[in-house]
């Protein structure tokens, strides 16, 4: 039988962890892991619940950065004042994972280690710029986001290490953002396509672009072509059509039970071509509010 | 010895020795002989196992006994026995939310969630929160008449 | 070693699916069940359902719910093959403590007594779909049952496999039934046309997900006969097929309805097939067993609605008026035959829409497939095939110019008018009344010729586009033909003291509220307050074989014997003992005449059908409906939001107002479901959306404000000229959902659901106005 174990802080949790003849692995929300449980009947030797670390709880600001508690749920972000003011987007996504009773369990840290490409938070860690505290009983390292997601379902995560805070820099003053999810119905869906997008657009230029897509590739995707595509460029219609391509260029969507290929990859083009037009838009309302 | 977990059950202390990553549902199920939360899916999909775990719904297909040792756990049993579901009970079969019953007492559950953060939802707060209960009988036209007429307080026609 | 097992008796602790509270001796009787309303008694109040409360407070017993002493689990060994040759090694599971049965178990013919008796208890040596039953195990748990089961080895020899009509029409297009209608001369009449348009319709398969999966207990009693407790719409079907295949007297056999969580359909063959495998079990076992599924085994063993493919060639004058249709109506029947030849029939004789036409063609038929056997569901082929019928009907309209409700207008329907199987309709038929209807609460004309406009000139602000959608429908209540007068139906009333009335039907409640409509047609058929009348359990030792639970039949068919009966009783009672109160008369006649039942049966109508021909009169009457659905499309995305519905429905009478809007409103989503959420496609024979994950019934996020207009038309053939409503709900809800998206987008979809995957495909291919 499995043996259960709930660490109360960080330290033991990462030396129960690192214990490789008790076999543990770690567990938070087990809002994919008891489904697949079922499933296949998953039993390992021992688990170490996370969800009594303190360390791994609340957002809080420091300095420039918005820290986010690895074992921070979907419902506590998208109702965080912090996350609300700052980083609208993150809190958007959050409120499209599951339905409530999902948003209730299932955590920021759980989303990045089960590493699913139809992550809905994934590309909007990716759009913020997100780094992540990562922790082993022998320290602590931190790795950018865009670094985390190696391969299908594969992660950077070391043996034994844990997903401690989530760390997102504050937003300048003059920054956009938009996010998308194109679901299977209106709640409660896993994503066909999931778009975040981020950038400065002080001056009617775009800067510091970032863009991310999930569900179109084997991990969330920063899609860099066309973040090159709009540095630097106003947020116009000739701007709009050439990162829609260069979005639709760079990647590979398949078939599955979800969607099709080819309605990904056009959905890709749609929405990122919206997103630009909408930021457009959104600045000449405001330059001509202010002139 | 770990593999033993304590908890509040409907107000009273209950311990579970066993397979810590067997399901709250299961534990509820069987050990527990609490049959009013169902099983639908067995993958947090439908919301008809839904229970309060620390106040807040959640699929208790998706919860291993070992996560509620030291909580609080409320099922429709628990919500069913006090003074606040009499009268959700009776707007929601007289305004027709209930059909086949397969998913009502998980509705009932996240009504109760609902109705505690927000004692007079809006029909899209409602909507909202109910998006996590599949109903395949009343079109949800019948719960969402239920919880208007409850917090309206108005009989229907 | 477990301890033996031993029959204690009563052998299951049980709650009654209705309630028999003992009635009170007392003369001033105390109110049954948990009802809650004042004393109504009448049709077209709105008592309490007396199922409610224990629903809402999760004390309802279904069938997972009851604990069974000594019971073991059963489980299942299914195909992974679409068609292929097998054999079985079960060496695995010698020496342990668990049962497990192959085809070589199985009794007599191996078959379920159903219409055709083709489809095996047990797959024999060859599988011919995946999900197939190969063999079965029971144990003491759930998990140990399942356990065994994943160490059965199975050896497959795959076999040419044809999963879908495609496959079967180039392949052996083996049919599993046909059927034709002929009315007039359809080349003459298209020879006259203005117009002549062609186009095929296909819909796809659609799962009932009833919340409560399905289940079976079985126990073996000491004297050789055995109980069935289950999830069932029928109990007369369990029993015809138990007695059957283990070739006992009817008395051998025993079925309970458990409180059943939904069935639309999908409890009305397939627990036959569950409730074998249990009983096969328990005999083996020696003691009863529990064979529940999971939402996984569920959705890939039991039945779905059949996948179609229906053209129509069409032809009309220069002001769309129908001239002649030639119509094909193929279906998808699954592996095995099941109800396939009656779910053509339906789909045949509603194939041509609630539409006048004087020459009309339509040929039906189910191929067979490798893939699980499609069965019945709400609306029974008829949703399928006026699906195809609405939006030909649309597209009459855009060719001729006219909108889309006067194309239907010019169509529509009358009394007096023919069907195609020679049918006079009557005075019930109000399909220009639901038309109008519809129009003034929505005012449909002037909204969908001004989004058309706005479609025309929409920029790319990227904004939701609005769209607006009609459809009209039909829906033949009760068995089509001679179906009602063969089932014979007998429903008994029995009196009880204080004057209470027990209704002994086999109609089951599965939801949609029969215990509460057949007790207020009983009360008002009597004289007696609602509360006076209680319904006895669908169990086949206590009441009569009234027919299954299906086909719209429960109140206009079933509600009609009963009215009779409890009428005629009624009578007796009051006549006995004149001047006094029915519950003193009541008693007198206990006391001194003894026990009183009243059964009553079908009664001959009139109406007459040949069912070699298809002439004559394919139903005693029809509910009509119109729905006009408003959506919004994203043109990003094309994800489709169905915003509002209108839906009017003529009931004849509504019974209890609210239950019958729970039908509407149910059914409706279930359509719009279907319409453009309900992604459901093979892959291998393999239907890929296989859980509740993917496959992706409406939210309470997804569904639409829905308002309900029930229209009450004289004419209807049940009691106070009620039929039924059970199913039309699902006709119209698809076609209007997709005939407004149409209004937003421009793109005319041929195929259900509608996702928007299918509708970048549609664009794509041009069959577009943008």
């Amino acid at each position: 039988m499995t043996r259960a174990f709930r660490p109360t802080d960080l330290a033991e949790a990462l030396r129960l962890l690192a214990d490789v003849d008790l076999g543990a692995r770690p567990i938070a929300g087990c809002t994919d892991l008891l489904v697949s449980k079922t499933a296949v009947g998953w039993s390992p030797a021992a688990v170490v619940d996370l969800l009594r670390l303190e360390e791994l709880r609340g957002v809080r600001r420091e300095g420039e950065r918005i820290d986010v508690g690895a074992a921070v749920t979907f419902a506590e972000l998208r109702a965080d004042p912090l996350v609300r003011q700052h980083l609208p987007i993150l809190a958007e996504a959050a409120a499209t994972v599951g339905a409530w009773q999902v948003q209730n369990r299932a955590t920021l840290g759980g989303n990045l280690a089960n590493a699913s490409p139809a992550g809905d938070s994934l590309p909007v860690l990716a759009a913020l710029g997100a780094e992540l505290q990562l922790a082993t009983a022998d320290g602590e390292r931190r790795v950018a986001y865009d670094d985390f997601h190696l391969a299908y379902r594969r992660t950077a995560l070391l043996p034994g290490e844990l997903i401690v805070r989530v760390r997102l820099p504050v937003p300048a003053p003059d920054a956009v953002g938009a996010f998308k999810k194109v679901g299977t119905r209106a709640a409660s869906a896993i994503s066909k396509v999931v778009v975040a997008f981020a950038a400065r657009a002080g001056g009617g230029v775009l800067r510091e672009v970032r863009l991310a897509a999930g569900s179109v590739a084997p991990t969330p995707l920063r899609l860099r072509a066309a973040e090159r595509v709009l540095e630097g460029s106003a947020p116009d219609a000739t701007a709009a059509d050439a990162a829609s391509s260069a979005a639709r260029g760079a990647v590979q969507p398949i078939d599955d039970v979800r969607s099709t290929a080819a309605y990904r990859e056009w959905v890709l083009g749609r929405v990122v071509r919206r997103m630009v037009l909408e930021v457009g838009e959104a600045r000449t309302r405001a330059g001509t509010a202010a002139g | 010895m770990s593999e033993r977990s304590t908890f509040r059950l409907n107000g009273r202390e209950v311990v579970y020795e066993g397979d810590p990553l067997a399901r709250l549902l299961d534990v509820l199920r069987e050990a527990q002989g609490l049959t009013g939360t169902k099983e639908g899916c067995g993958e947090g999909e439908c919301g008809s196992c839904s229970v309060l775990l620390e106040g807040a719904v959640v699929c208790s297909c998706l919860v291993p006994v070992l996560q509620v040792d030291g909580r609080e756990v409320l099922t429709i049993e628990g919500l069913a026995s006090d003074g606040a579901h009499g009268a959700l009970g009776e707007v929601l079969v007289r305004e027709g939310g209930v059909q086949c019953g397969a998913c009502t007492p998980g509705v009932v559950v996240t009504l109760r969630a609902l109705l505690e953060r927000d004692p007079a939802p809006s029909r899209a707060a409602v909507r909202e929160a109910l998006a996590g209960n599949l109903c395949r009988c009343t079109g949800y036209e019948g719960i969402l008449r239920a919880v208007a007429a409850l917090v309206g307080g108005e009989e229907s026609a | 070693m477990r301890e033996p097992y031993t029959m204690r008796g009563p052998p299951v602790p049980f709650l009654l699916a209705s309630p028999m509270t003992p009635l009170p001796e007392s003369d001033t009787p105390a109110p049954l069940g948990n009802a809650t309303a004042p004393a109504s008694g009448s049709v077209g109040a709105r008592p309490t359902r007396p199922d409610g409360a224990g629903k809402v407070d999760g004390s309802a017993v279904y069938v997972d719910d009851l604990a069974v002493e000594g019971a073991w689990h059963g489980a299942t060994l299914r195909s992974e093959r679409p068609r292929a040759r097998f054999t079985l090694d079960t060496s695995a599971l010698t020496d342990r403590e668990v049962v497990c049965l192959t085809a070589a178990d199985v009794p007599g013919t191996n078959r379920i007594a159903l219409i055709a008796d083709d489809w095996p208890v047990l797959a024999d040596g060859e599988a011919r779909h995946v999900g197939e039953a190969l063999a079965l195990v029971a144990a003491p748990t759930r998990a140990e049952a399942r356990a065994a089961v994943a160490e059965l080895r199975v050896a497959y020899e795959d076999l040419p496999a044809e999963v879908d009509l495609d496959d079967a029409l180039a392949g052996s297009a083996r049919e599993l039934a046909a059927c034709a209608v002929e009315h007039g001369d359809v080349v003459s009449g298209l020879a006259q046309a203005a117009h002549v348009l062609e186009a095929t319709y296909e819909t796809a398969h659609q799962e009932h997900a009833y919340i409560e999966p399905q289940g079976m207990i079985a126990v073996p009693h000491d004297d050789g006969s055995v109980e069935v407790i289950g999830s069932l719409q029928c109990p007369y079907y369990v029993h015809h097929a138990l007695v059957a295949l283990l070739g006992c007297e009817a008395e051998g056999v025993r079925v309970r309805q458990a409180v059943t969580g939904g069935g639309f359909g999908g409890k009305e063959d397939y627990p036959d097939m569950i409730a074998a495998h249990a009983v096969l079990l328990a005999a083996r076992a020696g003691r009863p067993v529990k064979v529940i599924y999971d939402r996984r085994e569920d959705m890939l063993a039991t039945t779905r609605r059949h996948p179609s493919r229906v053209r129509h060639k069409t032809g009309v004058d220069a002001d769309g008026k129908l001239l002649a249709v030639e119509i094909e109506v193929l279906l998808d029947g699954g592996a095995y035959t099941t109800l396939s030849p009656v779910v053509l029939s339906r789909a045949v004789l509603h194939a041509a829409g609630p539409y006048a036409c004087p020459n009309v063609r339509i040929r039906g038929r189910v191929l067979a497939t490798n893939t699980a056997t499609n069965g019945a569901f709400r609306g029974f082929g008829a949703p399928q095939s006026q699906f195809a019928a609405e939006r030909q009907m649309d597209r009459v309209a855009r060719e001729v110019g006219v909108d889309p409700l006067t194309i239907r207008e010019r169509n529509a329907y009358r009394p007096g008018d023919v069907t195609p199987t020679g049918q006079v309709l009557g005075a019930s038929t109000s399909a220009h009344a639901c038309l109008a209807e519809a129009e003034r609460r929505t005012g449909f004309r002037e909204r969908w010729k001004a989004l058309e406009g706005e479609r025309a000139a929409a920029r790319d602000d990227g904004r939701p586009r609005g769209g607006i959608g009609l459809s009209l429908c039909w829906h033949g209540v009760g068995f089509t033909g001679n179906g009602e007068r063969r089932m014979d139906s007998p429903v008994a009333v029995r009196l009880a003291p204080g004057g209470r009335l027990v209704v002994l039907a086999a109609s089951t409640d599965i939801g949609q509220g029969t215990q509460t409509v057949l007790a207020q047609i009983a009360a008002e058929a009597a004289g007696v307050p609602f509360e006076a009348v209680a319904l006895a359990p669908a169990d086949t030792a206590v009441v009569p074989d009234s027919g299954p639970t299906v086909a719209s039949r429960t109140v206009m068919v079933v509600g009609g014997i009963l009215a009779r009966a409890a009428a005629e009783l009624a009578r007796r009672v009051r006549e006995h003992a004149p001047g006094e109160s029915f519950a003193a008369a009541a008693d007198a006649w206990l006391a001194e005449r003894g026990e009183l039942e009243v059964v009553e049966r079908y009664a001959d109508d009139g109406t007459v059908f040949d069912e070699a021909t298809y002439r004559g009169d394919a139903y005693a009457v029809h509910g009509w409906g119109a729905d006009v659905v408003e959506v919004s499309v994203d043109p990003d995305t094309l994800v489709t939001r169905a915003e509002r519905a209108t839906l009017v429905c003529d009931v004849g009478k509504a019974i209890h107002p609210l239950l019958c809007a729970g039908q509407v409103e149910g059914g409706s989503l279930q359509a719009f479901g279907w319409g453009h959420l309900e992604a459901a496609r093979l892959r291998d024979g393999r239907l890929e959306q296989d859980s509740f994950s993917t496959y992706t019934i409406p939210t309470s996020l997804d569904a639409p404000a829905m308002e309900t207009v029930l229209l009450e038309h004289p004419g209807g053939s049940g009691p106070l000229g009620a039929k039924g409503v059970g199913e039309i709900p699902m006709d119209g809800g698809a076609p209007a959902l997709l005939a407004a998206i149409e209004n937003a987008v421009g793109i005319s979809a041929a195929r259900i659901p509608a996702t928007p995957e299918v509708l970048f495909e549609a664009r794509e291919r041009g069959a577009s106005d943008e």
